[in-house]
Parts: C-alpha cells; sequence; structure tokens
C-alpha cells in the first residue's frame, strides 16, 4: 500500500499559470529545410535556363539572356526559338511539374497512402474521355484528324479535356460530400477511373487506326503543346490550385494523425476534403488538359520531397515539392526532346523510366517507407 | 472545489441507421463529469462504452437528451468551438517517421493558432509544459514511430493537455501496454486530473486498476443501466458482481478481483502465516479447492519455514504439494 501511494505522488506538476519560455534548444530548427529550399530554388533556376538553351538547335546562354533582355540576339532566329517556342514549354513544365508534386502530397496525406497520386480520382480519365470523345468520335470518317482538332480552334484538345476533367471533379465533389470516410472515396474514384476508361477503350475499338494514332500520341504527353496564347488560361488555373493547398497547411497538418483526430481539433473534415481534392483536381486537370496524361511525377516527388527535407509538415512539404516537382519536369522534357538531334521521345516513358530507378534505389535505402503513413 | 464542467440531462445514446427505428444503446442517463475527477467507464464488450464516448464528445448525435457544458449544448456547437473543450486519445496507433514528438504535440495546438498553424511563444511553452507533465519532454526531437507504445501514448496525452481543453476523453489508454505501464499510466492520469483540474474521463477494461485509481466509476451493466458512483460504493451494493457474472468468472468482492471458477475439488484449511499461507491459499484456489478460514471439520494443511506438509508427508515446493493435492483421485474423495 505504501509503495502504491508514492506512485500515485511522483513528480509535481507544474502548473499552467508558471508556464516557462521553452528552451531554445527544444524548438524545432528549420536549417536543412531553409536550405534544401534554397539549393532546389537555384536549381530550378538552371534547368529552366537550361531549358531555353538547349533543344534541337543550341542557343549560346547569353543569345537566351538576350532574347530574354529583348535585346537583338547573334542570329535573329534565337530570339523567336528563346521566346516563341522555348519559353512557353519551359513555363508550362516549370507550372506542371509543381503542379503534379502538390497534387500528388495532397492525395497521400488525405488518403494517408503512399500510392495514390493526382490521378487516382479519375481526374485524368475524365480528361482522356474528352480528348477521346474529340478526337475519335467526332467528324466525319476519312476526314484528317488535324481538321478535326482544327474545327474547335486552337483550343480543340485542351477544351475537351478541361470538359472532362471537370465533369469528373464534379461527380467525385458529389460523393465527396456524402462519403462516410476517404477509404470509400478513394475506392469510388478508383471505380469511376475504370468506367471511363472502359468508354475509352470501347470508342477506340470502334475508331480508324490514323484517329487512335491520334489518340495515343495524346497519351504520351508533352509541354510542347502549349503556346503563348494558352498560358494565360494555364497560369491562373495552377496559380490558384497552388494557393488553395497552400491555404490548406493546417488540415494536411492535422490529417496526419488521422480523421478522427484531425475532427477533434476543430478541422471540418467535409470541408478540408473538399477543398483538398478541389485543388488537386483543378491542379491535375488543368495539366492533363493542356499538356495529358503525364504520370508518375505526382507519385514520385511526394516522397523525394519527404526524404530530402525529412518532415511531413506541409509548411515545408509543399513548397518543396512544388520546386522538386518542377525541377524533375523540366528535366525530363530536356531529356525528351534528346538534345541535337530532330526527334522528341515521348515524355510520360522518360518520367518513368528514369524516375523509377532513382525511386527505387531510394526507396530500397529508406529503412521505414511504411512507417511515413500511419498503418 | 471541484466544479461540474460536463453535465447529461436524460441523455438517450445509440444509433440511426437508414429508415429503421432508431436502436438505443442506453437509455435516460444524467450524468456529471466535476473538474479534477478521474472517471473510469466500465462494461462488457458490446454494453455500449463507445457510443457514450462518441456522443459525449460530441462525435455522434444523441438519440434524445442533451450534453451540456456550462450553459452550452456541446451538440450545437461549431466544431471550432468544441475542439476548446474536448480532447481526445484515440486508440488508433500514430505511426509517421516523419513527425517529431514535438510535432505531435505541437498539433495540440492547432485550435488556437492562425490559418498557417505558426506557434506563438505562448503556444510553444504549452507544448513545452504539456510534454513535461507526462514525462515525455527528452523524447521531443524522437520520430514518434521510433516510441515504444507506452511513450507513445504519453505524447498523446500530452497533445490532449495542450490542446487546453477543461475535458480530456481516452479510449482505452492501457490497451497494448504491459503491466507496470498501466499501473503508470493510470497514475499520470490521476496525477493529471487532480493537478490540471482538468476532467478525465477514460474507457477500460482494466478493472483491478480502474477500482484503485478512479475517482468515480460508471459502470454499464449490459442491460442499458448505468451506475455512477465511487468504485468501493459499487463493490459493495454488487452492481460489478452483477455487471460481470458470467461462466466460469466471479468478481469477489473481499479481493477486489476475478476468480476463475474451476470445477471445486473440496475443502482445505491452511495453517500457517505470511506470504508462503498466502500463495499457497492462492495456489488451491487456482486448482479448484474451495479455502477455509476455520479450521473445523475440514482437512487441514501445515505451511511453515521447512515446508508445506500434508497428511504426514513435507513438500518442497507449491508445485509439489499441487501436484500431490490433484495427483490421485483417491486423496481427492477424501477430501469431498
Amino acid at each position: 500500500m505504501q509503495s502504491e501511494a508514492n506512485v500515485w505522488r511522483t513528480a509535481p506538476l507544474a502548473s499552467t499559470s508558471s508556464l516557462n519560455p521553452t528552451p531554445a534548444a527544444m524548438l524545432p530548427r528549420f536549417g536543412r529545410q531553409i536550405g534544401s529550399l534554397a539549393a532546389l530554388f537555384g536549381a530550378v533556376c538552371a534547368a529552366f535556363c537550361l531549358a531555353l538553351a538547349v533543344g534541337s538547335v543550341s542557343v549560346p546562354l547569353e543569345d537566351v539572356l538576350r532574347a530574354l533582355l529583348g535585346q537583338t540576339t547573334s542570329q535573329p532566329a534565337f530570339a523567336t526559338i528563346v521566346t516563341q517556342f522555348r519559353m512557353p514549354r519551359a513555363l508550362t513544365a516549370l507550372l506542371a511539374g509543381a503542379a503534379l508534386a502538390v497534387g500528388g502530397v495532397q492525395m497521400q496525406t488525405l488518403f494517408r497512402n503512399p500510392l495514390t497520386d493526382p490521378f487516382v480520382l479519375g481526374i485524368s480519365s475524365g480528361a482522356s474521355l474528352g480528348v477521346a470523345l474529340v478526337v475519335l468520335a467526332v467528324g466525319t470518317t476519312g476526314a484528317s484528324i488535324l481538321v478535326g482538332i482544327g474545327l474547335l480552334g486552337d483550343f480543340g484538345l485542351a477544351a475537351a479535356a478541361s470538359l472532362g476533367a471537370a465533369l469528373m471533379l464534379f461527380i467525385v465533389l458529389g460523393f465527396a460530400s456524402r462519403a462516410q470516410n476517404s477509404l470509400t472515396l478513394l475506392i469510388v474514384g478508383l471505380m469511376l477511373g475504370y468506367a471511363v476508361s472502359a468508354l475509352v477503350s470501347l470508342l477506340l475499338y470502334f475508331s480508324i487506326p490514323e484517329r487512335i494514332q491520334a489518340y495515343v500520341n495524346w497519351t504520351f504527353g508533352s509541354f510542347g503543346g502549349v503556346t503563348w496564347r494558352q498560358v494565360p488560361i494555364l497560369v491562373p488555373l495552377i496559380g490558384i490550385g497552388l494557393l488553395l493547398s497552400m491555404a490548406l497547411v493546417k488540415p494536411l497538418n492535422a490529417l496526419l494523425l488521422g480523421e478522427s483526430y484531425a475532427q477533434s481539433m476543430g478541422i471540418n473534415l467535409k470541408r478540408a476534403r473538399i477543398g483538398i481534392i478541389f485543388s488537386t483536381a483543378l491542379l491535375a486537370g488543368s495539366v492533363t488538359a493542356f499538356c495529358g496524361p503525364i504520370g508518375f511525377l505526382g507519385i514520385a516527388v511526394p516522397h523525394l520531397s519527404r526524404m530530402l527535407i525529412r518532415t511531413a509538415d506541409h509548411r515545408w512539404l509543399l513548397p518543396t515539392a512544388m520546386l522538386i516537382g518542377a525541377l524533375a519536369a523540366l528535366l525530363a522534357d530536356l531529356i525528351a526532346q534528346v538534345p541535337g538531334r530532330q526527334i522528341i521521345l515521348p515524355l510520360n516513358a522518360i518520367t518513368a523510366l528514369i524516375g523509377a530507378p532513382v525511386v527505387v534505389m531510394i526507396v530500397m535505402r529508406q529503412r521505414r517507407l511504411r512507417d511515413t503513413f500511419s498503418a | 472545489m471541484s466544479q461540474p464542467i460536463l453535465a447529461a440531462e436524460r441523455l438517450t445514446v445509440g444509433y440511426r441507421s437508414g429508415r429503421a427505428a432508431p436502436k438505443a444503446v442506453l437509455a435516460d442517463l444524467t450524468l456529471r463529469l466535476n473538474s479534477g475527477a478521474l472517471v473510469c467507464l466500465i462494461g462488457r464488450n458490446g454494453a455500449g462504452k463507445s457510443t457514450l464516448m462518441r456522443t459525449l464528445a460530441a462525435v455522434q448525435k444523441p438519440l434524445a437528451g442533451k450534453v451540456c457544458v456550462g450553459a452550452e449544448d456541446i451538440h450545437r456547437l461549431p466544431i471550432s468551438r468544441l475542439a476548446r473543450l474536448i480532447s481526445v486519445v484515440l486508440t488508433e496507433r500514430t505511426q509517421n517517421s516523419l513527425l517529431s514528438v514535438y510535432e505531435v504535440a505541437a498539433l495540440g495546438r492547432l485550435p488556437y493558432t492562425d490559418w498557417t498553424g505558426r506557434l506563438s511563444p505562448h503556444d510553444q511553452a504549452m507544448v513545452a509544459w504539456a510534454l513535461e507533465s507526462v514525462g515525455a519532454l527528452p523524447l521531443a526531437e524522437r520520430p514518434i514511430s521510433e516510441l515504444s507504445d507506452g511513450e507513445r501514448q504519453k505524447v498523446m496525452i500530452a497533445r490532449a493537455l495542450a490542446q487546453e481543453t477543461p475535458l480530456i476523453f481516452l479510449d482505452e489508454p492501457t490497451a497494448f501496454l504491459d503491466l507496470p505501464r498501466r499501473v503508470e499510466m493510470m497514475a499520470l492520469l490521476r496525477r493529471l486530473a487532480h493537478a490540471t483540474k482538468r476532467a478525465v474521463l477514460l474507457s477500460t477494461h482494466d478493472l483491478d486498476l480502474a477500482l484503485r485509481s478512479a475517482d468515480r466509476v460508471w459502470l454499464l451493466e449490459g442491460d442499458g443501466a448505468l451506475h455512477d458512483g465511487a468504485p468501493e460504493d459499487l463493490v459493495l451494493n454488487g452492481a460489478f458482481a452483477r455487471t460481470f457474472a458470467a461462466e466460469g468468472v466471479a468478481f469477489e468482492a473481499a479481493s477486489g478481483t476475478f476468480k476463475l471458477c474451476a470445477d471445486v475439488r473440496g475443502t482445505l484449511h491452511v495453517q500457517g502465516e505470511g506470504l508462503r499461507a498466502l500463495w499457497t491459499r492462492r495456489a488451491l484456489e487456482r486448482v479448484g479447492f474451495m479455502v477455509s478460514d476455520t479450521p473445523n471439520g475440514t482437512p487441514s494443511l501445515h505451511v511453515d519455514g521447512q515446508g508445506w506438509h500434508w497428511q504426514g508427508v513435507r513438500y518442497e515446493s507449491v508445485a509439489a504439494l499441487v501436484a500431490a493435492l490433484t495427483d490421485s483421485d483417491a486423496k481427492s474423495a477424501d477430501l469431498r
């Protein structure tokens, strides 16, 4: 009995009224994160300049700078190449990479699943269906595919893909406001994706080879299709998506402990879920609409980001993912263009072929990937 | 002294499912939770412990009645206000190699921070105080996934403390823990409740610990009745015995523990003093003997410093004695 009474009495408790200032040693230090972000920012700037200089024709770096500043270049064609063709392309790669990475982070946090990517809710399937409808079904038989797209103008494919992605978004949001939990939502999203892909398969089955080829070309993904006329649409869409995701850092961080804890800490789950899905769908949907379904970046970059900055805190994770995503997209596009040659490889093949071994290597070194996500 | 913080009036909890009639699990409860009190919610599986906890935490709507904190019905409060009244510790395990102990505890400050979740110096001091209160300050920089179950549970309690709520609800905080950790955990919770004037409600299957540490016990009998009282009162009025009456197990009020009811082999009296005699009696009960307090009429065995004496034979250990007693049917028959 004596000993038991002692147990109750051990270590008197400090009262809240006499709070001491926290010792500085205890507060989290952000040196690693700040250093990483600065280094990544430098790397992204360098990759961006490289993307302007390198391609089927090499432009000397000083001419790149001159073209950017609006001065005359050593060869007049250089200015056109840099500002009219490579600038929008590099800008698109930058934005798309950041968008897919942030979308991936948000989905992985929401579903607490390391295998989810921004397309897990069927957004890209919706975009594919839009494109498939335009490319495979519209127009009379025998007419050139380019005519078919031409009828819809410059924005034909992008518009069709946006419509498809938006339609999918509204269906998923409709389910999100009813679903009991995120796992249900994940399954619904996967099923919607399968169903829509099946529709695309049917369209492919009844289509003619030239059109199938055109559709397949779209699925390869490319940052090259975006011109200066489309940039003013892409920039605000992705900008809004990224800003929205930054505004959601608090719910995202709370969700790291699971939905029940998040709710107990005052997070409105339904609102948070809809915000996260809306932002992700906007990001993934606009990228898919303008560049095709670009795989791999959305699933791999979040993991690379966490490994680099070693924190799950979204205040650091989101900016890091944006920069790594932008860097990866710029580099993948550089490689896909095979500098100095006239051929362009499919972008999707490059992201996966080069990215997959890199991720496997890093994951094998990491002992506790599973622990990053609550079981 | 202790102020009532939470009051439930004529509360009926249960489930609504589709168009079927709502299914009430517990009806017409009137309950109080006072500041600085540790209350243990006890009941058999399926008696409605979690339904009641979920309803009191405003995660689930009641079928009837209301739950009030002060003058406000908690089921009508916005979730942001609720987060400043009730914090919870759940059974689900948090495993994240990228979240440090400090970061997990700091998440408790979410209801008080701006949209970026940045901690003010006051927030930081609260987090440090909460970690210190549970003795987890030295762990602050460790990833939460590297901790033992007991350490992790303490960190989750620190997170709840940092949330600065007058009410803390814990769902089976001693599950997954070994015995010393369980005792330590209950001691900690009791100390926190008393020192920080919070009302702590926890559900548990640890009857023995609950009896020893709770200020009040809410006992769910299983037929929809809830007994509310000091643990000792509930033992004395037989509520414990009734609740846990089941085949093969009996609650023994004298010791406050459960006994396995094996087939009775016979009755014995044990002569002797001290620990040796105590554990001999326990051994006999374990293998199915009734142990009588008085020597009249019953066969008797003798315990002293040399060993155990039974029918003129000396045994070196309890095991040898028990083997001899249970070995032959003939001897057992003598005892009936």
